[in-house]
């Protein structure tokens, strides 16, 4: 498999403070890498360290196999796209997108031609010699998408580019991008901290926190299998239920207060015996049911149901933990009501509660 | 109104009525009108007295319109007034004062602008320490600073002469341009920059393409502020000027007016000093807001 | 690695730290050094050139026992008291005028700010002549019937400061009101529809409310017409030379005519450091609540 980009060791500290902690990341051509992550957990910053407008504390990165620890933005090969559109607001469209190629000082057949290509791709022919004052959001994010693609290159950078768009617009670009990997097939990193956009998008996600990559996975496995409280914690909406309890019989049940489930059938490695286990189970892996089932099932109190279109979510209370749970819509359940949750443990997670990390 | 009583629906409807006469209107309006007398006062008065002959001013109503309008008085302080044994007005000074102002207002906007620019997007190690120490010495009494000022710029060869006087108000005038533009620079979203360096601009290049287009309005506000600031100087002029022909205008229409030799011509002395007042007062009056955004600019620290 | 790459840095700025070089020099050679060497020679005897002859403390010996100095002090510290709280109060009381949805703002503001357009000595000489007293206001009053009438500031020594007080506020009140009037406009709209809720009147809630949120538009003011006022030159010189007699001599004079005039660089130097002390004084509360306390908070 060739790299596309290699990090190896990066670190970065602004002063005492460390930013980027020892960050190992290989990306493969043509795949598509989503950052996720809270703010402040430095997925932007990391993308900052790979176009080389920050200058990295250790390590080395190597883009392409070349190594552009040291090089200027210019010389890495890359194309970035900012969440501001970043474009220069003097100059018209066709500008914007020469600009780069210019200072390049390329002939000015291959710039025409190059511009000529990337406005067909986006669709933005007639907007060429409007300012960017004159375009709308959209249209702003296309031309910024456009002057990534002039630059003719293997590997492009998008930070946040849908955040300051509106959520109709943002699936409509988000379509569009995708179409764009899929033919253009260019190595793609893409900061963002909507989960959406990166369970949609991306190859793999590398979830950040403090610096650090948590984990870095297929959609999927990130979203069945985290690897990590935090992880689990931070995909998905609502939030993944926790119970805290404890693993007994040698790793056979979980014990919830005082319910026992079983985790036979538990998709991970050996549950082994814990005085002190966290129980994940996302609301839409839980079903409501009037009948307790031994083994299978938690008592809960309904608190209030929020009806959202599609489906229905249900806030429940089991014991003093707040649990909610995803129903059809057409469920209603009055506050109060006394139900049991039936468990599908295949899609549980179990974690340890000192290592936080996924058994 | 019998009606109203009887009908809940009746009482207050619609638009509120405004009292245009309050006697709180009448108090705030009586008391800016009152507040502007006083400041149009002194600028009537130099108007006035400017337009009247010496033997109508010697009549003594100040805030008088003069019963007839000359322009001698005018003609007299531009042309003839006397500093010394030069009797050639104050064109003189006014020539000085332009040849001073328009390379120190270039320069002094050239090297702060960069500044303000270097500050924001070139960060080196040290650069805000040198900032910090340029704000804090704007503070510093020009007292402080003149003689070994003097003494640098003797060692230059360049003491007294129109050179050394452009390097001395780009000097001062470097901290509150400075700051005026690394503010400016500072509101740029950053991510512009960040977009030039990765198609591939350079320091400069990032200066001329992409920052000074977008900047025009604090480059204006700079010049406003650096016109009328290096044309109203005095202190420096009689410093580092060393030959009275060279003197700026404000020195020569002090010169002018103080000289203690011959007849006081009132007349005279006001159409002088409404000459050196119009450069800024033009500035002014055209430029309405933005010399307000200047000095609130100037005023507010970064 | 670690070496190599600082090695590095030091040229990929290389534009940035050429482009500096005279803001590096001003800061360093001008501000600190200069005022450091000013500040080192007033402990000399130097007369017409410096010569680093050290004396200890004469010159501050000779400084404070000289009237004209301590006159000089003393007008400072009287005008300057005089001038700090009527430029804050009027110019707070003006923005807060202009602040009730006024028509003409415009005009009104034009007319408060354009005095500090012009130049100090445009600014002296021209209420030199309004209070010229045989044909200024004392005169008009005086031939509108009150024949006793005396109002001649510029000629009474003890009067004199105030002569230069009407000056002074005429040409820097309408800047504080802008800076003030700014600070009230910053102030979230959000606040006032809160106290009209809660039903307290328009000036209570400016005493109470709004001037306790504008304190750093105050400090700020403070420091900028404190600054000012001890740079106070121009003005005198225009309007009264520093008379009559020594009646209105002030600091920034006392440094020039010993440095430029009389040739005793030292007393120049000695004087000027005084100055220096002065603003430090005023400076050095200021920075440690503005910066001092971000770092705890």
């Amino acid at each position: 498999m060739t790299h596309s980009i290699q990090v190896k060791d990066l670190t970065l500290n602004f002063g005492a403070v460390s930013v980027l902690k020892t960050l190992n990341l290989d990306v493969a051509e043509g795949e598509f890498i989503v950052l996720l992550g809270p703010s402040g957990c430095g997925k932007s910053t990391l993308l900052n360290c790979l176009a080389g407008l920050l200058d990295i504390t250790d390590g080395q990165i190597f883009i392409k196999g070349k190594n552009v620890t040291w090089a200027e933005p210019s010389d890495r090969g890359i194309g970035m796209v900012f969440q501001s559109y970043a474009l220069y607001p003097q100059m018209t469209v066709r500008g914007n997108l020469s600009f780069g190629l210019k200072n390049a000082k390329l002939p000015k057949e291959e710039i025409d031609k190059r511009v000529a290509r990337a406005s067909e791709i986006l669709q933005i022919e007639p907007l060429l010699d409007r300012k960017p004052g004159a375009l709308s959001g959209g249209q702003r994010q296309r031309v910024a998408i456009g002057r990534a693609l002039v630059r003719d290159v293997d590997v492009f950078l998008f930070d946040e580019p849908l955040s300051n768009l509106d959520a109709k617009l943002r699936s409509e670009l988000r379509v569009e991008i995708k179409r764009l990997h899929s033919r253009l097939k260019n190595t793609m990193v893409y900061v963002t901290h909507d989960q959406i956009e990166a369970l949609t998008l991306a190859d793999r996600i590398a979830v950040m926190r403090g610096g650090i990559i948590q984990q870095l996975d297929a959609p999927q496995t990130i979203y069945n299998r985290p690897s990590n409280l935090f992880v689990a914690g931070f995909i998905g909406s609502p939030s993944m239920n926790f119970l805290h309890g404890a693993t007994v019989d040698g790793g056979r049940a979980f014990l919830f207060g005082d319910t026992r489930i079983d985790l036979a059938g538990y998709d991970g490695g050996a549950v082994l015996e814990r005085s002190k286990a966290i129980l994940g189970l996302r609301p839409e892996h839980l079903h409501i049911q009037m009948e307790p089932e031994a083994g299978h099932t938690i008592p809960a109190l309904v608190e209030i149901d929020e009806p959202m279109g599609a489906d229905s979510l249900v806030w429940l209370k089991a014991g003093e933990t707040q649990m909610s749970v995803r129903v059809p819509v057409e469920r209603r359940l009055a506050p109060g009501t006394h139900v049991h949750l039936k468990v599908d443990i295949s899609k549980a997670s179990i974690f340890d509660t000192a290592s936080e990390q996924r058994v | 109104m019998v009606d109203a009583s009887v009908n809940a629906m009746a009482g207050p409807r619609g638009s509120k009525p405004q009292r245009r006469f309050s006697s709180r209107n009448l108090m705030l309006y009586g008391t800016l009108i009152v507040v502007s007398l006083y400041y149009i006062l002194p600028l009537w008065v130099m108007v006035m007295t400017s337009l009247k002959g010496m033997p109508e001013v010697r009549l003594g109503n100040i805030f008088g319109p003069p019963l007839e309008v000359t322009f001698q008085p005018w003609v007299k302080a531009w042309s003839e007034a006397c500093t010394g044994l030069n009797c050639d007005g104050l064109s003189r000074g006014f020539w000085n004062s332009v040849q001073i102002t328009v390379p120190s207002v270039i320069l002094s906007i050239i090297v702060a602008s960069v500044n303000g620019y270097a500050l924001i997007n070139w960060r080196f190690k040290g650069s805000e320490v040198f900032f910090t120490i340029l704000i804090f010495g704007s503070f510093i009494p020009y007292q402080v600073m003149l003689y070994p000022m003097v003494v640098m710029l003797r060692e230059m060869g360049i003491y007294g002469t129109l050179t050394g006087l452009v390097i001395v108000h780009t000097i001062f005038g470097m901290p509150i341009l400075t700051l005026l533009f690394r503010n400016y620079f500072a509101s740029i979203p950053e991510e512009l920059f960040k977009a030039a360096r990765v198609d591939g601009a350079g320091f400069w290049g990032i200066y001329f393409n992409i920052m000074l287009p977008m900047s025009l309005p604090i480059f204006v506000v700079a010049l406003i502020l650096q016109i009328t600031g290096i044309w109203n100087d005095f202190l420096f002029g009689v410093v580092f000027i060393s030959k009275a022909d060279n003197y700026p205008m404000t020195v020569q229409l002090n010169n002018i007016v103080n000289s203690v030799q011959g007849v006081k011509e009132y007349n005279v002395n006001m159409a002088a000093t409404m000459l050196t007042g119009l450069v800024p007062l033009i500035i002014y009056f055209i430029s309405g807001k933005l010399f307000v955004r200047g000095i609130a600019a100037g005023a507010v620290k970064g | 690695m670690a070496t190599s790459s600082r090695g590095a840095r030091v040229f990929r700025n290389l534009n940035a730290k050429i482009a500096a070089i005279p803001m590096i020099f001003t800061a360093v050679v001008v501000f600190a050094g200069f005022s450091v060497w000013t500040v080192v020679y007033s402990f000399t005897n130097s007369k017409l050139l410096p010569k680093a002859n050290f004396v200890g403390l004469d010159q501050y010996e000779r400084l404070w026992s000289n009237s004209r100095w301590l006159i000089s002090i003393q007008n400072l510290m009287i005008y300057g008291a005089l001038a700090l709280v009527f430029t804050i109060v009027i110019g707070f009381v003006l923005a807060v005028l202009m602040d009730q949805k006024i028509r003409f703002e415009d005009t009104f503001r034009t007319i408060m700010l354009y005095p500090f357009a012009l130049s100090f000595i445009v600014t002296g000489l021209a209420w030199q002549w309004i209070l010229n007293p045989q044909l200024g206001i004392q005169n008009v009053i005086r031939e509108m019937g009150w024949t006793s009438f005396t109002f001649d500031p510029l000629n009474n020594p003890d009067l004199v400061l105030y002569g230069l007080l009407i000056a002074g506020l005429w040409q820097g009140t309408g800047f504080v009101m802008c800076i003030m009037l700014a600070g009230l406009r910053g102030i979230d709209e959000d606040i006032w529809k809160a106290t009209r809720v809660d039903g307290i009147g328009t000036w209570k809630t400016y005493i109470v409310v709004i001037i306790p949120m504008m304190r750093p538009v105050f400090i700020t003011t403070l420091v900028l017409v404190a600054a000012g006022i001890i740079k106070l030159y121009d003005l005198v010189i225009a309007q009264t030379s520093g008379g009559p007699g020594n009646a209105s001599q002030v600091p920034a004079m006392y440094v020039y005519s010993y440095m430029f005039q009389a040739q005793n660089l030292a007393q120049g130097f000695a004087a000027s450091t005084m100055m220096l002390l002065t603003v430090l004084i005023v400076l050095i509360p200021w920075a440690y609540l503005e910066f001092g306390g971000k770092k705890n908070g």
